[in-house]
């Protein structure tokens, strides 16, 4: 059970850290002031109290729970895909002119057209609402991906190259054991940026497209999160949007945590002390 | 190729500045003629000017100058990371560079150890030692690693083997850096400037351990710096160079005999020396100072 009574003891250490407590104090200070602000009916805002008791009723509501799951499998598959085409990409155009050229005017000139823009051809080209969802979100992760995969690989310093060469490396052995570890740093942080755009455009896109149309799950849910906002909005409960809005801060904290954890397991050298 | 052929005898052997006799030690370097021109002939920079010196094998040669001034160049030339404009290098009796072929290609048999060190930030240190054998297909990656671990401790930094470049300092890394490039078996170990960074006192543990992995392995040692105390410390042969284009303008033979401890630093002779070679390196690097005003 050594590992129960280290985690007990992280715990101690972490509830004793005065970095805790400014944490835990500055998120109490801003819920009171919207509180008060609330009350005293200065804007139309629901208090966090009464969004608090709308949680508790949806925390036992299955929908609301399936549009959690249909959003996160949204942003995952759109992400991954991302990653999957966005990596072996970028360290393309990062190691070759030719591609580099034939790619990166395409690129720049897609890039800027923001993913939502993408929504309506979305919804024609692809065959499903699903996959058009998916689609968007992917377009989210995936510039941002390729931007620091090729940001990492052109910025790997000279003399590792040039020491890889004179110690008798072949092209590829360069490839393997410098270039691909050099960038992982500069993966990392696209995926962390990557995911949490990736969120962003999930929820308008489910906003925009109607969330897919499984509406057999009752009014208020079926279509992921941004469905459940905008249909909170429509049916006037204005204390659902609040804890769809909140839902969606903590998925995304929790995806970005996820891969930050996973960033320093696959860059040991940057952590160890 | 803005190739053009050496001027004066093809080799100039003869005009070749005479050093040490050359034992049955491998790794000899001889530099003839070179010349490097950076940008197009006619308007570029000349950064190394019909330049001829030998460097003998198994010694350690000392190639001293004002920042600047031209003698990395030289070192990349040998190490086979830039190309030459004209003049030949040989190593032992092999073609480096020259005629028709005006850049050498990189290989173990010279490895460079950088001004800011070049170990593999996402390597152990002991994975970072063993790296030139693997990639060479010499050793299975298991001897590798053994013969790495072997040459760590011979250095006595074998508690450091599962660290990564980044946790240890400055002047273990630049250890850890030379020790790597001896698993190469090179010929020639090109330093250059790596102590640069260091403090002094650093330095001085340094040039110690340098000298004294030099008395153990006996390769030859090409060695950049700018500071005169370190080349006369470590060196059999002082070349100071000139500044912009860079060529020999004094060669010093060191008569201290090996193993040197820091001792050698307050003897008579030492002092001789620097007395003897400071003001040809003072007015260089006035020279340099001027021209780099100029650039300004």
């Amino acid at each position: 059970m050594q590992g129960a009574v280290g985690f007990a003891e992280r715990a101690g250490h972490i509830l004793l850290s005065a970095r805790f407590w400014r944490g835990t104090l500055a998120t109490a200070v801003f819920l009171l002031v919207w509180e008060a602000v609330a009350r005293a009916g200065l804007v139309r805002v629901p208090a966090p109290s009464s969004a608090l008791v709308t949680f508790n009723d949806l925390m036992r509501d299955p929908s609301f729970w399936f549009s959690w799951y249909l959003s996160t499998r949204r942003v995952f598959a759109g992400f991954l895909a991302a990653m999957l085409v966005g990596i072996p990409l970028g360290l393309g155009m990062a190691v070759s002119r030719i591609l580099y050229g034939i790619v990166f005017p395409v690129f720049e000139v897609l890039r800027p057209i923001p993913p939502l823009a993408w929504v309506p051809a979305a919804i024609i080209f692809w065959p499903t609402q699903e996959l058009s969802i998916m689609f968007v979100t992917f377009l989210g992760a995936f510039y941002t991906v390729v931007i620091n995969v090729i940001d990492g690989a052109q910025t790997i310093d000279l003399r590792y190259y040039q020491a890889a060469r004179s110690m008798g490396s072949s092209s590829w052995d360069i490839f393997r054991r410098i270039i691909l570890p050099g960038t992982v740093p500069s993966i990392v942080v696209g995926a962390t940026v990557g995911i949490g755009i990736a969120w962003a455009v999930v929820v308008a896109a489910e906003m925009i497209s109607g969330g897919g149309s499984v509406g057999s799950m009752g009014g208020a849910s079926g279509g992921g999160l941004g469905f459940f906002i905008w249909n909170s909005y429509v049916g006037g409960s204005y204390n659902q949007i609040v804890v769809g809005m909140i839902s969606i801060g903590i998925a995304g904290y929790i995806s970005s945590a996820l891969l930050r954890k996973l960033g320093e397991l696959v860059t040991p050298w940057l952590h160890e002390q | 190729m803005n190739y053009e052929p050496p001027r004066g005898s093809p080799i100039a052997d003869a005009r070749a500045p005479a050093l040490a006799a050359q034992g049955g030690c491998k790794g000899a370097i001889r530099i003839a003629n070179v010349v490097k021109i950076y940008g197009s002939e006619g308007a570029g920079v000349r950064a190394v000017d019909d330049c001829t010196f030998h460097v003998p094998a198994g010694k350690i040669t000392v190639v001293v100058g004002p920042s600047g001034c031209g003698k990395t160049t030289l070192l990349n030339a040998i190490a086979g990371f830039h190309s030459i404009t004209s003049g030949t290098i040989h190593l032992d009796d092999a073609l480096l560079c020259g005629p028709g072929r005006p850049k050498a290609d990189p290989g173990p048999d010279r490895i460079v150890v950088f001004q800011n060190g070049a170990l593999f930030p996402w390597k152990t240190i002991v994975e970072n030692v063993a790296f030139g054998p693997i990639v060479q297909g010499r050793l299975s990656r298991k001897a590798a690693f053994e013969k790495a671990r072997m040459m760590l401790a011979e250095t006595g930094l074998h508690n450091l083997e599962t660290n990564y470049p980044g946790e240890i300092s400055s002047g273990m890394r630049r250890r850890v850096e030379i020790a790597r490039a001896l698993m190469n078996d090179p010929k020639v170990l090109l330093l250059d400037e790596p102590y640069r960074a260091l403090d002094s006192l650093t330095k001085s543990v340094m040039h110690e351990a340098l000298l004294e992995t030099f008395d153990r392995n006996r390769v030859t040692i090409f060695f950049i710096t700018h500071d005169l105390e370190e080349a006369i410390f470590l060196g059999h042969h002082v070349v100071i160079m000139t500044t912009r284009p860079c060529r020999p303008k004094k060669i010093l033979t060191v008569d201290i005999p090996h193993p040197r401890d820091y001792s050698v630093l307050t003897a008579k002779r030492f002092r001789e020396y620097l007395d003897e070679t400071v003001e040809a390196v003072h007015e260089e690097a006035l020279k340099a100072f001027a021209a780099g005003e100029r650039e300004r």
